[in-house]
C-alpha cells in the first residue's frame, strides 16, 4: 500500500466539525480493510459519543468492524501516557508512583510547559510504530483527531521545542523520532473547515505555519456543504429584485390559497439572506482553492450524523484521495 | 387528551417567550454594580463578536468600559482599531455616548508575561529569567499560557480601573472575551494549579538541590532525582532548576494575584455569560460551562445562543415542500413558478433547521431550568464593523426585551 498516508492528522476551527471528520475518515479507511487506529487526546469523549458506546477508558477498544477492516479507538490521556511510559522506556515501576506522590505527574501533565503535548504525540508515535510479532504494522493507519487549527502546529512541532530545550539524551532522541515522523511523507495534515469566514482564515493562516514547520498539509476538508435548490440563474433574479413581491404572490396562489401577502416578502427575504449567504461561500471557496492544497467537500447531512452517514462521508473522504 | 397536554407544554414551556428565564442583557450592562463581564464557549460560536458587541453597546449607554478580546477575526480586530499589539489597552474612535466610552485590547501572551517578570523582579532577577530557555518556551509557546496570562490581564485592567476612586475611574465595565481552551474553564483553574505546584513538594524538590535534601524527602528521593536525571537529562534539569529558582519569588506574587482575581470573579460585581450555538456540541459544552460555574459559586447571569434559524414566515416545511412540488408540476410552469419553488424548498430546509435547533434548545432548558436564556437569530453575513457591532448589540437587547 505504498504512498498511503500511515498517520492522518485531522485539525480545524473549533465548530466545524473535525471530530466527526475523523470519525468518517477512520471508518471510511476501515471499509478499504484497513486497521485503524482513532485517537482523541482532548479529554472530551467525542469518539464516544459518535460510536454511541460507553467512555472509552486508556486502552484501545474496538468500536467498528468492516469485511476486511476495522476500528480501534483510543482517548490519550497524558497522565496515563506518562506512567506508561516511564514503565516502557526506563523500567520506573516503584519510582513511577513515587514521582506521581511527590506531585511530579501533576506538574508535568498540567502544569510544566508543553509536556502534555510531548506526552500525546508520543503515544500517536508510539501507535504509528507499533509491530505485531510477526513484524507487520499493528494498525494500517493512525487517524488523530488533534487539537483546533489555532493550536495545531505548535501541538505537532512540540518535540521541535524539546529538542531545543534538551541537547542530548533520551528525551531528545525520542523527540527527533517523533519529529521525522511528523515531518514524513506517509504523514498528512488535513483542516477541515466550512465555508465562513473565520474558519476558511484561520485554515489559511494554518496552512502558513505548517509549511513553515515544513509539516506536511494533506486536504482541505469542506465540511457541512449544502448545495442550493436555486440555480445560478434564479438567484441573480432573487438578488437583484427581478423577481417582485407580486409575481411571488402570484406564483404561490396557483398551488397554495392560504398564503397572504406576507409569505410573498417572508419568502423573498428568505432568498435575499439565502443568496447572500450562497455568495459569501462561493468566495470562501475562491480563496480556499489559492492554499494550492487538494479540496474535498462534504455534504450537511440534514438528520444529525449517525453510523450510516460517517461510512457515507468516509467513502467521499476515500474517494477525494484522503487514504 | 394527549393533544390539549402537547398543546399546553407548547404555550407554557416554548423557547424565549417565557418571562422568568429571558436574559436582558441591558439590564446587566446597564447595572452599575456590575464591574466585569465574562463570556465563555465553545469555539466556533461567535464569543468574541458577542462580547465586542455588548462592550459597544454598554459604552453607547453611558458606560466606561474596556473590553479584552484574546483572538478576534483579523477585520472585526481592524474594526475596533486593534491594529496596534501593543498590549495596552487603545480608545476605539467613534464608540460611546453619554459620557461612556470603548477601549480594547488583544492579549499578547508573551508581552503581558514580560511585563510580569519585570514589574516583579530585580533587573538582575528579570534579565536571567527572561534568558532561560525554558521560560521562552513557557511564554511564548506553550498551551496553558494563555488563561493564565488572561487572568492575570484581567486583574491588572481591573486594579487600573479602580485605581483613580470612584469618579475618574478610567473604566466602569470590563468585558472581556475568554481563550478558547481545549478544556473550556481552564482559566478558572489557574489560581489553584498554582497553588497546587507551589505547595507541592516538587519545587521544594527542585529549589533544594544542594542543600542535603535526603534528610529533609525520605529515602524516596534519591530514586526521584535519579529518575528525573535519567528521564530529562541533567542538563535540562539544571536548565529547570535554575528558572525554577529564579521565578521562586514571582510565584508567590502570581498566586495571590490569581487568586485575588478568582474572588473577584466570584463577586457579585460580575456577571458570566455563556456563549453557544444551537448545535448539539456547543450546547453540551454550554452545559459543561453552566455546571463548571456553578461548582465554582462564579455569578451565572445566563446564555445568549448566537445564530439561531428563524424563518421569516409561517409555514410548515412538508407544505412548503408539497407547494413547491405543485408549482414544478404545473403543465407550463412560468420561469416565476420555477424560481419560486425553488424559494419554498430553502424555506422548507429552514424551517427543518429551524425545528431541530429548538429541540436542542429545549434539551438544554429542561436541564437548566433556571438558567435564564436569550436566542439571537443568525445573521446572513459576517459582522466586521462597528455599525455591524451596533447591530448584533441592539439585537441582543431586542430579544432580550420580546416578550
Amino acid at each position: 500500500m505504498a504512498g498511503e498516508k500511515r498517520l492522518h492528522v485531522v485539525t480545524g476551527k473549533g465548530g466545524t466539525g473535525k471530530s466527526t471528520v475523523a470519525a468518517a475518515l477512520a471508518l471510511g479507511l476501515a471499509a478499504q480493510g484497513r486497521t485503524v487506529l482513532l485517537c482523541e487526546v482532548e479529554g472530551r469523549q467525542g469518539i464516544a459519543q459518535l460510536f454511541d458506546v460507553p467512555p472509552l477508558p486508556y486502552e484501545e477498544r474496538q468500536v467498528a468492524a468492516t469485511d476486511d477492516g476495522a476500528v480501534y479507538a483510543l482517548a490519550i490521556d497524558a497522565e496515563e501516557a506518562l506512567l506508561e511510559y516511564l514503565a516502557m522506556f526506563y523500567r520506573l515501576g516503584r519510582a513511577g508512583k513515587a514521582l506521581d506522590r511527590f506531585g511530579v505527574i501533576d506538574f508535568a501533565t498540567t502544569i510544566a510547559p508543553g509536556v502534555r503535548d510531548v506526552l500525546l504525540t508520543g503515544k500517536v508515535y508510539e501507535a504509528v510504530r507499533r509491530r505485531d510479532e510477526a513484524g507487520a504494522y499493528t494498525y494500517d493507519a493512525v487517524v488523530l483527531d488533534a487539537p483546533p487549527t489555532g493550536r495545531i502546529t505548535r501541538f505537532l512541532n512540540v518535540n521541535e521545542e524539546v529538542a531545543g530545550l534538551a541537547k542530548v539524551g533520551p528525551v531528545r532522541r525520542q523527540a527527533d523520532s517523533i519529529m521525522t515522523m511528523m515531518r514524513s511523507q506517509r504523514t498528512a495534515v488535513h483542516l477541515v473547515t466550512l465555508l465562513e469566514e473565520m474558519p476558511v482564515q484561520e485554515t489559511m493562516d494554518a496552512i502558513n505555519d505548517l509549511n513553515a514547520a515544513t509539516l506536511g498539509v494533506g486536504h482541505v476538508i469542506v465540511n457541512q456543504v449544502l448545495p442550493s435548490p436555486l440555480d445560478d440563474a434564479a438567484a441573480e433574479r432573487v438578488a437583484s429584485g427581478a423577481l417582485t413581491p407580486a409575481a411571488v404572490a402570484k406564483s404561490l396562489a396557483r398551488v397554495e390559497d392560504e398564503l397572504g401577502p406576507s409569505a410573498a416578502e417572508g419568502l423573498l427575504l428568505e432568498g435575499h439572506a439565502h443568496v447572500a449567504r450562497q455568495r459569501l461561500q462561493s468566495h470562501q471557496r475562491a480563496v480556499l482553492t489559492e492554499a494550492g492544497a487538494p479540496v474535498v467537500e462534504l455534504p450537511h447531512l440534514e438528520d444529525g450524523v449517525d453510523l450510516g452517514g460517517l461510512y457515507d462521508l468516509g467513502g467521499r473522504l476515500v474517494e477525494g484521495g484522503v487514504r | 387528551m394527549s393533544r390539549s397536554r402537547t398543546r399546553s407544554r407548547q404555550v407554557g414551556g416554548s423557547t424565549t417567550a417565557d418571562a422568568a428565564t429571558v436574559l436582558d442583557v441591558d439590564a446587566i450592562i446597564d447595572d452599575p454594580t456590575i464591574e466585569i463581564v465574562v463570556c465563555c464557549g465553545a469555539g466556533g460560536v461567535g464569543k468574541t463578536t458577542t462580547s465586542a458587541a455588548l462592550a459597544l453597546r454598554a459604552a453607547e449607554r453611558g458606560r466606561k468600559v474596556c473590553v479584552l478580546t484574546i483572538d478576534p477575526a483579523r477585520r472585526l480586530a481592524q474594526s475596533l482599531g486593534l491594529t496596534a499589539l501593543d498590549n495596552v489597552p487603545r480608545p476605539v474612535a467613534g464608540a460611546g455616548a453619554d459620557g461612556g466610552s470603548l477601549d480594547a485590547m488583544m492579549l499578547d501572551m508573551k508581552r503581558t508575561f514580560d511585563e510580569v517578570v519585570v514589574a516583579h523582579a530585580s533587573p538582575e532577577k528579570a534579565a536571567q529569567i527572561l534568558g532561560n530557555p525554558f521560560y521562552v518556551a513557557l511564554s511564548s509557546s506553550f498551551a496553558g499560557t494563555q488563561e493564565y496570562m488572561a487572568m492575570e490581564k484581567l486583574g491588572q485592567l481591573h486594579a487600573e480601573a479602580v485605581a483613580d476612586g470612584a469618579d475618574g475611574r478610567r473604566w466602569d465595565l470590563i468585558v472581556v472575551d475568554t481563550p478558547p481552551s481545549r478544556s473550556a474553564l481552564d482559566f478558572l483553574d489557574a489560581p489553584e494549579r498554582l497553588s497546587s505546584l507551589l505547595d507541592g513538594r516538587l519545587i521544594r524538590l527542585l529549589l533544594a538541590p544542594a542543600r542535603g535534601p535526603a534528610r529533609l524527602f525520605s529515602a524516596g528521593f534519591g530514586m526521584i532525582t535519579s529518575a528525573l536525571n535519567k528521564v530529562l537529562g541533567a542538563q535540562v534539569l539544571t536548565d529547570v532548576q535554575t528558572f525554577v529558582a529564579a521565578f521562586d519569588t514571582l510565584f508567590g506574587g502570581f498566586r495571590q494575584r490569581a487568586e485575588a482575581t478568582f474572588a473577584l470573579l466570584q463577586d457579585q460585581g460580575t456577571a458570566f455569560l455563556v456563549i453557544a450555538s444551537p448545535e448539539p456540541d456547543a450546547m453540551r459544552e454550554a452545559s459543561y460551562f453552566v455546571e463548571r460555574l456553578s461548582q465554582d459559586a462564579m455569578p451565572l447571569a445566563g446564555l445568549v445562543v448566537n445564530r439561531m434559524t428563524v424563518p421569516a414566515f409561517a409555514l410548515d416545511g412538508d407544505d412548503a415542500h408539497g407547494a413547491a412540488r405543485r408549482l414544478r408540476g404545473r403543465t407550463r410552469p412560468t420561469a416565476d413558478d420555477l424560481v419560486v419553488a425553488s424559494l419554498l424548498e430553502v424555506h422548507a430546509r429552514a424551517e427543518r433547521v429551524a425545528e431541530r435547533e429548538r429541540r436542542v434548545v429545549k434539551g438544554f432548558a429542561a436541564a437548566h431550568p433556571r438558567v435564564r436564556r436569550v436566542e439571537l437569530a443568525s445573521l446572513a453575513t459576517d459582522v466586521h464593523d462597528l455599525d455591524g457591532l451596533a447591530e448584533v448589540g441592539e439585537r441582543l437587547a431586542a430579544a432580550s426585551s420580546r416578550v
